[in-house]
């Protein structure tokens, strides 16, 4: 069937190389995403095996999970570090925190798949609403998310006793709460670096996805893609949106589980 | 203009359930694997096959958002493999940079 079809007709004059032909069966707009897409999975990919090429490059931690203490000797365990909860200060809440917004990213992907489909069906009202989900979820993760930094930045309440080499180049010994690029109270400073780097370089993709998110709700509302005659511009903003759940699952599984 | 203006309401289509039924699924066996990744991450010890099976169920979740949620499935044939076969490059980036960092841990400690 695809052989024979000619979907768009090339016509005789100007030939297959004269323009105005698909290649691939797939619009401009949605092949240059896929593109871009594809090197923005090099990228996220260069990111991750670094992190894993220098954690490996670090002794683990040996001792027991109750002795944890944090120390620029040996590699932290994630979930020991990543255990704090919103408005339950002190308590040990392992991963749980990272799980809710790992839900809140899935769940946002969810309704955006739900905004293509009523975009197929050319259901404004119904693109309207799931794009106002999506939004919303897009929105609630980056709070999470600011949260989560501004919690390893200051840090746990006791602190760690670290020997490390300071910005004036001089070998001191201190408690160090928190984190930052030079040292952080949790482990290597190339810990604290590479979390900064890599979930700031995706919270980076999702504004980028939510300022994309917010216009494709406003322009669906206002009616230019129903008067445009097709929704395609939200499977292309939904294919960058599961691009970042994609990425998250990843983080997810190589920052915080492993 | 009377014939733009009648271009402007576009025929809605009926909602399929079966299809909705099927994004809802999906993001019920995503939210179960990352629920079974959780139960994992806490009952199991750490070390190779714990970090094994957590790289296999990950590639599981992308394999579902790549293919159920972004429609890869779908495109054109050449389209799929242009954008799953340059990922190959990506196994030696991982053999290369682990066996790198294994040689930093020799030297260093």
């Amino acid at each position: 069937m695809s052989t024979t079809a000619t979907a768009i007709g090339v016509s005789s004059k100007r030939g297959i190389w004269g323009g105005g032909n698909e290649p691939l069966k797939a619009s401009y707009g949605k092949l240059m995403m896929w593109f871009f897409l594809l090197s923005d999975i090099f990228t996220f990919a260069a990111f991750l095996i670094t992190y894993a090429a220098i954690r490996v490059s670090y002794p683990a931690y040996s001792g027991t999970m109750d002795a944890f203490q944090g120390s620029n000797e040996y590699w932290p365990i994630p979930e020991l570090v990543f255990d704090a909860f919103p408005f339950f200060h002190g308590v040990h809440m392992p991963l749980v925190f990272v799980g809710l917004m790992t839900f809140i990213l899935i769940m946002s992907s969810v309704t955006m798949v739900l905004a293509v489909e009523a975009g197929h069906r050319n259901d404004k009202d119904d693109v309207v609403k799931w794009m106002l989900w999506t939004l919303l979820g897009g929105i609630t993760f980056l709070s999470c998310q600011a949260w989560e930094w501004s919690h390893f930045i200051h840090g746990s309440d006791n602190g760690a006793v670290l020997t490390y080499v300071n910005s004036l180049n001089q070998v001191v010994t201190e408690t160090i709460y928190g984190a930052n690029l030079v040292v952080n109270e949790y482990g290597p400073a190339a810990f604290a670096q590479l979390f900064f780097f890599i979930t700031g370089f995706h919270g980076f993709h999702v504004t980028i996805g939510v300022v994309l998110l917010f216009l494709a709700f406003y322009q669906a509302a206002v009616g230019v893609y129903e008067r445009r005659g097709h929704y395609e511009m939200i499977e292309k903003i939904g294919l960058y949106w599961h691009f970042v759940d994609l990425v998250w699952v990843f983080v997810f599984t190589f920052f915080y589980l492993i | 203009m009377a014939a733009q203006e009648n271009k402007t309401s576009l025929e809605v289509i009926p909602r399929d359930n079966a299809k909705i039924m099927k994004i809802w699924k999906t993001a019920g066996i995503l939210l179960a694997i990352t629920a079974v990744e959780f139960l994992m991450a806490f009952t199991m010890d750490r070390g190779l096959l714990l970090y094994f099976l957590f790289i296999v169920l990950t590639i599981w979740k992308a394999k579902y958002i790549m293919m159920e949620f972004m429609h890869l499935g779908e495109e054109a044939k050449p389209l799929f493999y242009s954008i799953i076969v340059p990922l190959i490059f990506l196994v030696w980036l991982v053999i290369a940079l682990m066996r790198e960092g294994t040689d930093i841990f020799m030297l260093r400690w």
